[in-house]
């Protein structure tokens, strides 16, 4: 029997489809066009990782807290370098470290797949305490949910996160400047690739691992070392590139990448070449894209550099008044093109 | 990796791009068709043709598969998608290509059983994993992807899988390049050939370029420095009037291909007309699974309708592919057609022609 399809205008381009959710431009005219248009809060239109709420004048505190929600959908649930627990306490401690909060309570709920091993379950529950205790982030409250076999990849997870801003802390893209470098925290790709293969079932080599891993050290490694901190984005599911392109957005200035200056594994690049992906867009879950004033860029280099979580850190471009609103790649022949959003989801190509 | 990070080498590509102006200076205007999809790709997103001098033109030809595909073949695949007990498996860049009645992934999001894989041997594992569907794979690609295809179909009748089949709608690359110079709608100087297709079918098979077309051919790899390698071949040819075809990936393509993959074609296959968007029925352009296969055909196995196919209204893909449109000069460019809602094809591959102008516009 053939399913009928609605014919074309019908309302086909109107359902909720899996490129919604990779991070590229339809997320973003997803967020811009549902969610913010009836969720008017002003803290949630910043679209930063967690939202900071002034907590001075209440009984006497000073300073503010960051707060934070996520969810974390991933296939397979174990993969190399990590698994769905260590992934969400990762990903909440960076969502607060990104608003330069200390990371200090976090709120965990968990769908459960109807046929789940119950070895499984715990072993990541296990792996979610052990890596929220290396974190310092409490796991405090929690739900659990099953829903029927069919409906959910094994499990899900969500998340809630709260943490501490310092007084006088204060971090924003209204404080980009032109001529202000961008600097990263590592290799770019090694979680998307990484997972990709899993799925596959492909080992290609033993260093790709997920980067995943809780960077508030990393971070915390900048005000140390009294780095003037503008700007700080936990580079996840678009990679770098979704980040770059959202400072860039609306903005009166444009960024410019050296694409040469890009850390990229040797292995990422070559998966990347192969499946016709660039890794400026694919996933990481262990990297920390900072914008720093120029006077600043060596200092923040040496921080990350001698962190072990930024060993491969580098200044990979700037802050122009050049193409306002937009990412310009510069490539090594002295050419130079416009990074773009990608449309959907990250599929293989052909050949 | 070093070994690749020789052919990007910044020095060697500027060395090669004041060979090209020196060359070219003087000589009259040159115009080269990239064939192949990849090099389209390639030469966007490394901006190469800013490097170019002003006499030396390239245009994009018919080489993305995914292109190609005519608005049928999409439709068959859609429909196909929307049967009880049919999984569809296909690589990732069709999944958004328009049929006239939604895209796969759109069928996908109404329900219907679609999923990407990264080979053809995912998706004979597949169909060994779900015995309970008929799993269809849809043949899409030029010589590159067909012996890999191939291979899948001849070990499900070694193992006796019944629920495996292809959906061939497999092309054949040195006919289209014949079609689209015959029909005399663009004036070349040269071609350069695709890599991974020559790579299998080996760069002798060209040779029909200077000896017919009295053009010359330059086969090349996906680097800047092969791509800007191969111009310079191209552009000497010009100026000494010695069409010949140059072999530029010698790293990967011999002149006579890979016969162990040519062979495990030969063995599925038999060559038929086409239908290619763009061009029209292309004589012994296609590849067909031959008789004694017929039960992995899907085409033959599961009695796919005859339908009738919209091409989408004001799309001007068919004159990107065949060389005499630039893709910002159809209307629909970058306004109405963008790789998030596209109109054709064109423009959802990332070896689309219009895609990747889009995508990999140089900044000015
Ligand atoms: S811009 Fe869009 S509509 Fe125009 S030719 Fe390209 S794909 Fe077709």
């Amino acid at each position: 029997m053939l399913r009928s399809l609605p014919a074309e205008g019908s309302g086909v381009s109107e359902r909720i489809r899996l490129a919604h959710g990779s991070g590229g431009e339809l997320s973003r005219r997803l967020v811009h066009e549902v969610f913010l248009r009836y969720l008017l809060d002003p803290e949630l239109a910043r679209l930063e990782d967690s939202a900071v709420l002034s907590a001075d004048g209440l009984d006497g505190a000073c300073g503010a807290l960051a707060f934070t929600t996520d969810s974390y959908v991933v296939s397979p649930l174990e993969f190399p370098g990590g698994d769905i627990g260590k992934l969400a306490v990762c990903g909440t401690v960076n969502d607060l470290a990104a608003a330069g909060a200390r990371p200090l309570w976090m709120a965990a709920g968990w769908i459960l797949e109807e046929g789940l091993p119950l070895d499984t379950l715990e072993r990541l529950v296990r792996s979610m305490a052990e890596w929220s205790a290396a974190a310092g982030i409490r796991v405090v409250t929690g739900d659990t949910k099953v829903v029927p076999q069919g409906l959910a990849d094994g499990a899900y997870v969500n998340t809630s996160g709260v943490g501490w801003v310092p007084q006088g802390r204060c971090l924003g893209r209204q404080r980009v400047r032109s001529g202000d470098r961008v600097l990263v925290s590592g290799c770019l790709g090694d979680h998307g690739v990484a997972v990709m293969l899993a799925r596959q079932g492909i080992s290609m080599s033993a260093h790709l691992v997920s980067d995943v891993a809780p960077l508030h050290g990393l971070v915390q490694s900048l005000f140390d070392a009294e780095v003037d901190v503008r700007w700080l984005r936990d580079a996840t599911r678009g990679g770098l590139g979704s980040v770059l392109c959202e400072l860039a957005q609306g903005a009166n200035y444009g960024i410019e990448v050296e694409e040469q200056s890009l850390p990229v594994r040797a292995e990422v690049s070559g998966a990347a070449e192969l499946l016709g992906l660039d890794p400026l867009f694919i996933a990481n879950e262990g990297k920390m894209v900072v914008v720093v004033p120029p006077e600043d860029a060596a200092a923040a280099l040496g921080a990350w550099n001698s962190h072990p979580l930024g060993r491969d850190a580098a200044v990979v471009g700037r802050v122009t008044e050049k193409h306002p609103g937009r990412v310009v790649s510069l490539t090594p022949y002295g050419t130079s093109r416009i990074v773009h959003l990608p449309a959907g989801e990250l599929l293989p190509r052909i050949c | 990796m070093r070994y690749l990070s020789d052919f990007r080498d910044a020095a060697a590509c500027a060395a090669l791009a004041e060979r090209i102006r020196r060359l070219a200076h003087g000589a009259g205007e040159m115009q080269f068709m990239e064939f192949c999809g990849g090099h389209t790709h390639a030469i966007a997103r490394h901006g190469l043709r800013s490097l170019l001098p002003e006499n030396v033109r390239l245009v994009s030809g018919p080489g993305c598969p995914v292109c190609v595909s005519s608005q049928g073949d999409v439709d068959r695949a859609v429909a196909l998608a929307g049967r009880d007990g049919v999984t569809v498996v296909t690589f990732g860049d069709m999944m958004q290509v328009p049929g006239s009645e939604g895209s796969l992934q759109e069928a996908r999001a109404l329900g219907a059983d679609v999923r990407v894989v990264y080979s053809p041997a995912d998706a004979l594992r597949l169909a060994v994993d779900c015995p309970g569907r008929q799993v269809v794979f849809l043949g899409v690609g030029f010589e590159t992807t067909a012996p890999a295809v191939a291979a899948t179909v001849l070990q499900a009748q070694r193992q006796g899988i019944t629920n495996y089949s292809v959906l061939s709608l497999h092309k054949l690359t040195p006919p289209a390049m014949r079609a689209v110079l015959d029909a005399g709608e663009v004036r070349l100087d040269g071609v350069i050939g695709p890599g991974h297709v020559s790579t299998v079918i080996g760069a002798g098979a060209w040779r029909f370029l200077p000896e017919e077309h009295g053009l010359g051919c330059a086969v090349a790899g996906f680097e800047p420095a092969d791509l800007l390698l191969a111009v310079a071949e191209l552009v000497r040819m010009v100026v000494e009037g010695r069409p010949e075809v140059a072999n530029c990936y010698r790293r990967s393509v011999s002149d006579g291909g890979n016969s162990r993959a040519l062979a495990v074609m030969e063995q599925a296959f038999q060559v038929v007309d086409a239908d290619w968007r763009g061009l029209g029925v292309v004589p012994a352009s296609g590849l067909h699974f031959r008789p004694e296969l017929a039960d992995l055909d899907a085409g033959a196995r599961l009695a796919l309708p005859k339908l009738e196919s919209r091409e989408p209204a004001g799309c001007r893909c068919g004159e990107v592919l065949r060389g005499v449109l630039e893709p910002s000069q159809c209307p629909l460019f970058g306004s109405a057609c963008t790789p998030e809602s596209p109109v054709g094809p064109c423009m959802v591959s990332t070896e689309g022609a219009c895609s990747a102008h889009y995508l990999l516009r140089e900044a000015g």
